[in-house]
């Protein structure tokens, strides 16, 4: 009757996840930074995969952006300064059915954080992670960061910063088994998402910078940047990072780039006439540590008190 | 044969060397202690666990003690390089290192020194040394082994010099690998030992080494070799009376048991960094620990050790973190996290001597006070610590079990000495209670919030990734019982309550401790950890004499066992006794005012508010019961 079927399916629908299913508490960032835009566009990536909140963990450090996971609707793990990254890691080791994601700023990750940032990226365990990059230490107020360009003026080195500042994107392709690393901008909400997205997709452990702005504590290097985008270079390849036209448009400078190539990368994280954005290098094969850490994931009761048993009968006398 | 006749006098008198009647020369004695000491890297360990073995085999109370240098090649013939083991042996159940050694087998005369160094021989202790420094070829060692023999014999050790060397080279071109295997044969000889369960443990190990047919065949017969030689020229023997077991027996180290305690309690996750005493553990771990479901992960540091293993927790998986002083140190900001964000985590630390590196391969109980105290605000947390290898295995079922439970950390204490020391107990029987249960992935009820403590006893359940509806965000940062970040003081002050009142529901359960020795007295002796073996066996030693001496020994120290300061009441003084630093009233400036107390005896005196005396010391070895007993008596005696 009135043309419809009448063999309704008897599965039950599946759930579908609005944006508003993601929210979490109210971002309480300053206005204007970049935060909130790659929260956005994280909430916006939730709804497009339709992940289940129940099944994806937000893990991070401490820092202003560290205060992501509170304005997801997720489960969020807000630890330690610094330690985000051996936490996700220990979340991902034995549950792979959740999907990580880790959110980190420049202190938190590229300095207090450094050695498990090496090793976190060695280790490819599949998860998200979003360096969101200031430039600064945003939270404590004004001290340089490791990533702060050199003569930047802050509190802890108001006669500007002495040293050249640490490339993340350089630093991360020269870790052994580093499997994606990308670039992007908070101020291209549909290239953030077009990156955050690949990076989801990726097997692997997927190092996504984004660079942010930080209004309160201003970076001269982004507030030109965006005033300027030709110094913006889009990196562009069948095997990168897939935007539309519209997208694409937004840049005068776009350069192909096979993100197989591990030298060019390297090459194009060394340029200083442009800031890169997109895809700089993917190795879908690499090792994965995670495929290890699941060893023995389906053993039974019995069989663990077998394995036991077996142990205490070595020792016996 | 340069060796001597010695007190076997019907021996002597019926035989000369190599025609004795092996049994006339028998005698019966309760207990032994003998060591072996060599250079490192000349088995002398692997020699005295295999005769240990064999003594528990046959049902002989066991203990052995692992003499290790600090370095891993250290020069040969060297005082530092010292590397051995001791196995005091007995009837009775054995339960610690004992006092002096009653036999020493040394491969050259510089290692004896360190443990003449350690006071670990006393005069007529007898002294089997190689002899082969007679004939060096080098006229500085001749020498050195020449005044060295003499001023054993000043000393009043019964040396005996013997041809380890000699024989050996006669089974091998290699005899620095195979003198171990001989000294095991004479060894048995000495202590009337059969030769059966010697060469099965032999062949176990080897073939655990994965060695041939030919590398066990050339170890029997080195064995037999020095079991020979024994039987043809000692002229004393021992026959210690073993009772054989009437239940299944296994005998391990508490490295080992602590690293089985984890399997047998389910425990999915074993993350750590590599440190001296506690790296055992995860060796053994890493060989067995997937055929129980489990995985090791060697982090990248100490941080990341736990990180990893809070994380894996947080997502629904029992983890352990082990590790030692220093790394608790480092550990240290990621206890207080779980702590604060209620973390269900298990702890070991292997306590070594510090602070800083200290005394890498060495005991000490310095550890207790930063257990409890050693995160920034206040950190209610659970601290226990076994007193035996039993109970390291025991214990980490328990942990595992309370820290699920009352959703927190819990450090479980032990030491370089349990760590290395083995001796049998009775088999444990597997039960599929003690594992952990499986991960709850059904909906969280609605409404209840991540943090629903309960008023009376702040426990509450906790919501697990993956469970539909439980969703929050765990933080560090003070919060309320949703886990929302708050600031107001009356919420920081409940949460605060709600993580100390889990101890005290806790201490509500636990039952005072037992009082070794009669219920009250003019002193009661108080211990914790590895210690309870030494302090029991000096006390039982005092008692002897009518003197009215107990003792009592915590496991529990946080939270504290109930009853103490009733305990206490019924004794004229209390004293505590240590492995850990703590001043002396005879120190220059030492005063009442001024001294610094053992760990224990600091707890215990805020605790209960007796005035609770102590006696400490910081040897880097186990302590042995009798300086324990002078000091017990010095302290009754300065009473009169
Ligand atoms: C152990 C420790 N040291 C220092 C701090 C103080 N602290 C908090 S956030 C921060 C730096 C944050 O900078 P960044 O990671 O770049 O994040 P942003 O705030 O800029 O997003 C510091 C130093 C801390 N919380 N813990
Ligand atoms: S201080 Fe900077 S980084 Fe922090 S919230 Fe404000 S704008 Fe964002």
């Amino acid at each position: 009757m009135y043309g419809l079927k009448t063999d309704w399916p008897a599965e039950i629908p599946p759930r579908y996840f609005t944006l508003q299913e993601y929210e979490g508490s109210l971002p309480r960032w300053c206005p204007g930074c970049g935060d909130h835009g790659v929260l956005t566009a994280v909430q916006r990536l939730c709804r497009d995969e339709q992940l289940e909140p129940e099944k994806t963990v937000f893990v991070s450090g401490i820092g202003c952006a560290s205060r992501f996971p509170h304005y997801m609707k997720a489960y969020g793990f807000h630890g330690l300064h610094g330690r985000a990254l051996p936490v996700a890691c220990g979340i991902r080791a034995r549950r792979p059915d959740l999907h990580v994601f880790v959110a980190t700023g420049d202190g938190d990750c590229c300095s207090i954080g450094a050695a498990h940032w090496v090793h976190a990226v060695r280790y490819n365990m599949n998860m998200v992670l979003m360096l969101l990059d200031n430039n600064v230490y945003g939270l404590t107020k004004n001290q340089t960061s490791p990533t702060s360009l050199k003569g930047r003026k802050t509190n802890t080195h108001p006669r500007g910063a002495w040293l050249e500042p640490i490339d993340p994107i350089q630093t991360t392709l020269g870790i052994q088994n580093a499997s994606f690393v990308a670039q992007t901008v908070d101020w291209n909400p549909p290239h953030v998402l077009a990156t955050l997205k690949a990076a989801h997709r990726h097997p692997g452990m997927s190092f996504v910078r984004i660079l942010q702005r930080c209004p309160h504590y201003p970076n001269q290097d982004f507030v030109e940047l965006q005033n300027n985008p030709a110094k913006l270079l889009l990196l562009t390849h069948a095997d990168g990072i897939e935007v539309d036209d519209a997208v694409k448009r937004m840049f005068k400078n776009r350069q192909e780039h096979d993100p197989s190539d591990l030298d060019g990368a390297r090459r194009l994280a060394d340029r200083e006439d442009a800031v890169p954005v997109g895809l700089f290098y993917r190795n879908d094969s690499a090792d994965r540590y995670d495929r290890n850490t699941v060893e023995g994931l389906a053993t039974s009761r019995r069989d663990k008190i077998a394995a036991l048993e077996a142990e205490l009968s070595r020792y016996e006398i | 044969m340069r060796t001597q006749a010695g007190t076997c006098a019907e021996a002597a008198a019926v035989s000369g060397p190599g025609r004795r009647e092996p049994d006339a020369c028998l005698r019966t004695a309760p207990a032994q202690i003998v060591e072996i000491v060599s250079d490192s890297g000349e088995g002398a360990q692997t020699a005295g666990q295999l005769f240990g073995t064999v003594c528990a085999k046959m049902g002989n109370g066991v203990w052995t003690v692992e003499i290790i240098p600090a370095e891993i090649e250290p020069p040969a013939r060297s005082r530092e390089g010292a590397s051995g083991i001791r196995i005091r042996f007995g009837t009775e159940p054995v339960t610690n290192m004992g006092n002096k050694a009653d036999v020493v087998v040394a491969f050259n005369e510089q290692v004896l020194y360190s443990r003449i160094d350690q006071d670990a021989l006393r005069p007529g202790t007898v002294l089997f040394i190689d002899d082969k420094w007679a004939a060096s070829s080098d006229a500085r060692t001749r020498e050195d082994y020449g005044k060295a023999l003499q001023d054993f014999r000043e000393r009043g050790y019964d040396v005996r010099e013997i041809p380890i060397e000699e024989q050996t080279r006669k089974h091998t071109e290699t005899p620095q690998r195979g003198k171990n295997m001989w000294v095991l044969g004479l060894l048995s000889a000495l202590y009337n030992r059969d030769l059966a369960p010697a060469m099965d443990e032999v062949r176990l190990l080897f073939e655990r080494r994965r060695k041939g047919e030919a590398v066990i065949e050339l170890n029997h017969q080195l064995i037999r070799s020095g079991y020979t030689w024994g039987m043809e020229h000692l002229d004393q023997r021992f026959d210690i009376p073993a009772r054989p077991h009437r239940e299944s027996m296994v005998v391990m180290n508490g490295n080992a048991a602590v690293a089985m305690g984890c399997i047998a309690a389910g425990i999915e996750v074993c993350s750590m960094y590599p440190i001296t005493p506690a790296t055992s553990a995860s060796h053994y771990m890493a060989g067995v620990f997937h055929t129980a479901g489990g995985f090791l992960h060697q982090a990248e540091d100490e941080i990341g050790a736990i990180g990893f293993a809070l994380g894996a927790s947080y997502a629904g998986k029992t983890a352990v973190t082990i590790t030692s002083g220093p790394g608790m140190a480092l550990k240290t900001e990621l206890i207080g996290l779980a702590v604060m964000a209620e973390i269900p985590i298990v702890i070991v630390d292997v306590q070594r001597g510090g602070p800083a590196t200290g005394l890498p391969t060495k005991v000490e109980q310095g550890d207790l006070l930063s257990s409890l105290f050693g995160q920034p605000g206040d950190v209610p947390k659970v601290v226990i610590a076994p007193s035996s290898i039993e109970e390291c295995f025991q214990f980490m079922i328990t942990a595992r079990k309370l820290a699920e439970t009352f959703r927190t950390p819990v450090i479980v204490l032990t030491d370089a000495n349990l760590a290395t020391g083995q001796t049998p107990f009775a088999k444990p029987k597997a039960s599929e209670e003690w594992l952990s249960p499986p991960v709850d992935q059904s909906p969280w009820k609605k409404g209840v919030p991540a943090y629903a403590w309960d008023s009376e006893t702040g426990l509450s359940a906790r919501p697990i990734p993956g469970q539909p509806d439980g969703a929050f965000v765990l933080t560090g940062l003070a919060h309320d019982e949703h886990s929302h970040v708050a600031y107001a003081s009356a919420k920081n002050q409940q949460a605060m309550r709600m993580r100390s009142r889990k101890m005290a529901a806790l201490q509500k359960t636990l039952k005072p401790p037992k009082v070794h020795g009669d219920e009250d007295g003019d002193l009661l002796v108080v211990g914790w950890g590895s210690t309870r073996g030494a302090i029991e066996e000096a006390v039982d030693e005092i008692r002897r004499d009518g003197q009215r001496v107990s003792s009592l020994h915590i496991r529990f120290l946080a939270p504290i066992e109930p009853g103490l300061r009733e305990i206490f009441g019924r004794f004229r003084r209390v004293m505590t006794v240590e492995i850990n630093y703590s001043d002396e009233l005879t120190d220059p400036l030492i005063d009442a005012d001024s001294r610094r107390y053992a760990q224990l005896a600091w707890l215990l005196r805020a605790h209960t508010l007796v005035d609770v005396d102590c006696w400490s010391r910081v040897p880097g070895q186990p302590l042995p019961p009798h300086l324990i007993e002078t000091a017990i008596r010095e302290r009754l005696e300065g009473e009169r």
